[in-house]
């Protein structure tokens, strides 16, 4: 059984047909990328997953379960965690406020203490300015407080709208060795990317994807030698 | 394009003389009063009288204006229906449990317990008014435009007005005294009237247990989060509904102490008690900037102390008579300035940057 399944959903914005049938396998222990251009509907594919949207029709299955009995703020709880398009972080909570609210369903103590070491362990930035206010990090070190806010509710599942956005070539490189290494360590993850050269290079299969549909999915290695993926993804001629 | 430079520039001018006119009344009538004596003499230690009395009911603005600056910071909303939730408390308290308790002495046996009593089912009816006011009436309308919810509590506010007036009769209810703060406390030759006094350690207390909850909890945290995001908080496993309503709540309960504070000042409760202090403490959210914690307290105090100074040093300086009945002239002409000039408030931040 698959981790994630989402089959064959379809998703509106009032009368707009944002995601007309996507249906995304994710297995346990893999990192899946999901890669197309401005409005193709990745966003609004994790947004369906993580319960923000309610498909109009299709459904979602987690370990098994169908999600759509469950409204967004329960899915922390089921293991799905995300890392926002634009980070999201709360810009006027502290470093350690924000990673506190990524453990905010939790009780144990002693985990949560230790999910904060692991993280500040992986981002020693976020140590130094746990208590600056989040809005004044850099674009680079909300991005790793995004993340950390994130593994804080020690997903099984993460869920990254585009970790690259907006970010130096050199941040682009440490961050996505992260996303590596946190996959290393047991966590599954969904990655929604315009930068299909970062993307497909870490993720073990992909999935392209084009105004709401899906039209081309493979493992990352045949997608990266794929012809259109090439012209249009990787700017390859 | 030169024509709407023009205009700007008439609107520009108007405001700016405005503000002159403003600062001049205020100085000139300043100046008449100490320098030229006009109006009453008096002394120093009256002057502090009024500033103290300004400070306590400064204080209880303090903590009804937290009231809206919460529920503005999560909803953006302007809750008109908050002052009704001051006086549904206020007034239950008064006549199930402050009138009982007084008549059959025991609040004047045991002030403490009984004053704990009173407080606590004001609180408690306080709440139960808000949470009903969000779940019917503001939660349906939460992706409305901001307008409407507007209108809604607007009618809300009065439904409560009504409400209690048919319950309780529109008369005036005397609120019991206690004998206990009869008088006054002498400190370093200064008289602090002992309601007053213990009118403002009251609300000072709550509003560093207020601080403490929204700073240093973890349901405080989530309020601020959801503040911020409610699409994100929820990806964080928070209940944004839920935390609305802890937010409401809240809110209601400082309202809820405010009421019987202000029972114990003026003595007197009705159905209408919750209009006047309800504008006047939404003024003292805005003077601070409201979505503002120490905003809304720094506000309240600001706006208490103006109104127990202002008649009669500057107004009575200016020659109008019968000055100190002006007072809600001083908060109100207080309002309408900062909306015109600094809507932002004293510390607060632009209006714009928290929409964002
Ligand atoms: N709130 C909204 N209301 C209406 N239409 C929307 C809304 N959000 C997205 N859309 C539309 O849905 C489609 C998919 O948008 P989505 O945000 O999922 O794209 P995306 O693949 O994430 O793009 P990008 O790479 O630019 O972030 C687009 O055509 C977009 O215009
Ligand atoms: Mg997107």
């Amino acid at each position: 059984m698959a981790l994630l399944e989402v089959n064959d959903i379809h998703t509106y914005y009032g009368n707009i047909h944002a995601l007309k049938g996507i249906s995304v396998t994710v297995e346990e222990g893999e990192i899946v990328s999901l890669i197309g251009g401005n409005g193709a509907g990745k966003t609004t594919t994790l947004r369906t997953i993580s319960g923000l949207l309610q498909p109009r029709s299709g459904n979602v299955l987690f370990a098994g379960e169908d999600l759509s009995k469950y409204r967004a703020h329960h899915l922390v709880a089921k293991g799905i965690a995300m890392v926002p398009e634009g980070r999201g972080v709360f810009a006027r909570l502290s470093v350690s406020e924000n990673l506190g609210m990524g453990a905010y369903h939790r009780n144990d103590k002693d985990g949560i203490a230790e999910d904060l070491e692991r993280v500040y362990k992986l981002f020693p930035r976020l140590e130094e300015r746990q208590n600056q206010v989040a809005g004044t990090l850099s674009g680079g070190e909300q991005q790793m407080l995004a993340m950390g806010r994130a593994m804080m509710s020690r997903p099984s599942l993460l869920l990254m709208d585009e970790p690259s956005m907006g970010l130096a070539p050199v941040l682009v490189e440490a961050i996505f060795d992260t996303i590596e290494e946190i996959n290393k360590e047991g966590t599954t993850i969904l990655l929604v990317e315009q930068n299909a050269h970062m993307a497909l290079q870490v993720a073990h299969r992909g999935y392209v994807l084009q105004t709401g549909e899906i039209i081309l999915s493979n493992s990352a290695q045949e997608l990266q030698k794929d012809p259109t993926v090439q012209k249009a993804y990787l700017g390859i001629e | 394009m030169a024509q709407r430079f023009k205009d700007i520039d008439y609107i520009g001018l108007f405001l700016w003389l405005f503000r002159a006119a403003i600062i001049v009344i205020v100085v000139w009538g300043t100046v008449a009063k100490l320098f030229l004596g006009q109006g009453n003499a008096y002394t120093t230690k009256d002057w502090i009288n009024f500033l103290v009395a300004g400070l306590s009911q400064g204080s209880i603005f303090a903590l009804i204006a937290l009231g809206y600056t919460l529920v503005y910071g999560v909803l953006f909303m302007i809750n008109f229906a908050h002052g009704e939730f001051f006086m549904a408390g206020t007034m239950t308290a008064t006549i199930f449990v402050a009138l009982p308790l007084s008549a059959s002495g025991f609040l004047d046996k045991h002030p403490v317990i009984g004053m704990l009593a009173i407080l606590v089912v004001a609180m408690v009816v306080s709440v139960s008014v808000a949470l009903l006011t969000e779940r019917v009436a503001y939660r349906p309308l939460r992706r409305a435009p901001r307008l409407v919810p507007l209108i809604t509590a607007i009618g809300a506010s009065f439904f409560w007005q009504y409400f209690f007036a048919g319950l309780f009769g529109s008369g005036l209810i005397p609120f019991p005294e206690l004998a206990v703060l009869r008088g006054a406390w002498m400190i370093g030759g200064v008289e602090f009237l002992k309601t007053r006094a213990v009118v403002m350690i009251a609300s000072v207390i709550m509003l560093i247990g207020l601080y403490i909850f929204i700073m240093r909890t973890k349901t405080g945290t989530a309020i601020r989060a959801v503040a911020e995001d409610k699409d994100i908080a929820a990806l964080m496993g928070i209940d944004v509904d839920r935390t609305i309503s802890i937010t409401f709540a809240t809110g209601a309960a400082m309202a809820g102490v405010a009421g019987i504070l202000y029972g114990l000042v003026f003595r007197q409760v009705n159905f209408i008690m919750g209009f006047v202090p309800g504008i006047k403490a939404f003024t003292a959210a805005v003077l601070g900037g409201i979505g503002s914690i120490p905003g809304a307290a720094i506000g309240g105090f600001f706006l208490g102390v103006f109104e127990a100074i202002g008649p009669p040093l500057f107004l009575e300086g200016l020659g109008i008579p019968g000055s100190h009945q002006l007072k809600d002239v001083i908060a109100f002409t207080m309002l309408v300035l900062v909306l015109i000039f600094r809507p932002q408030g004293i510390i607060g931040e632009r209006l714009a940057e928290k929409k964002a």
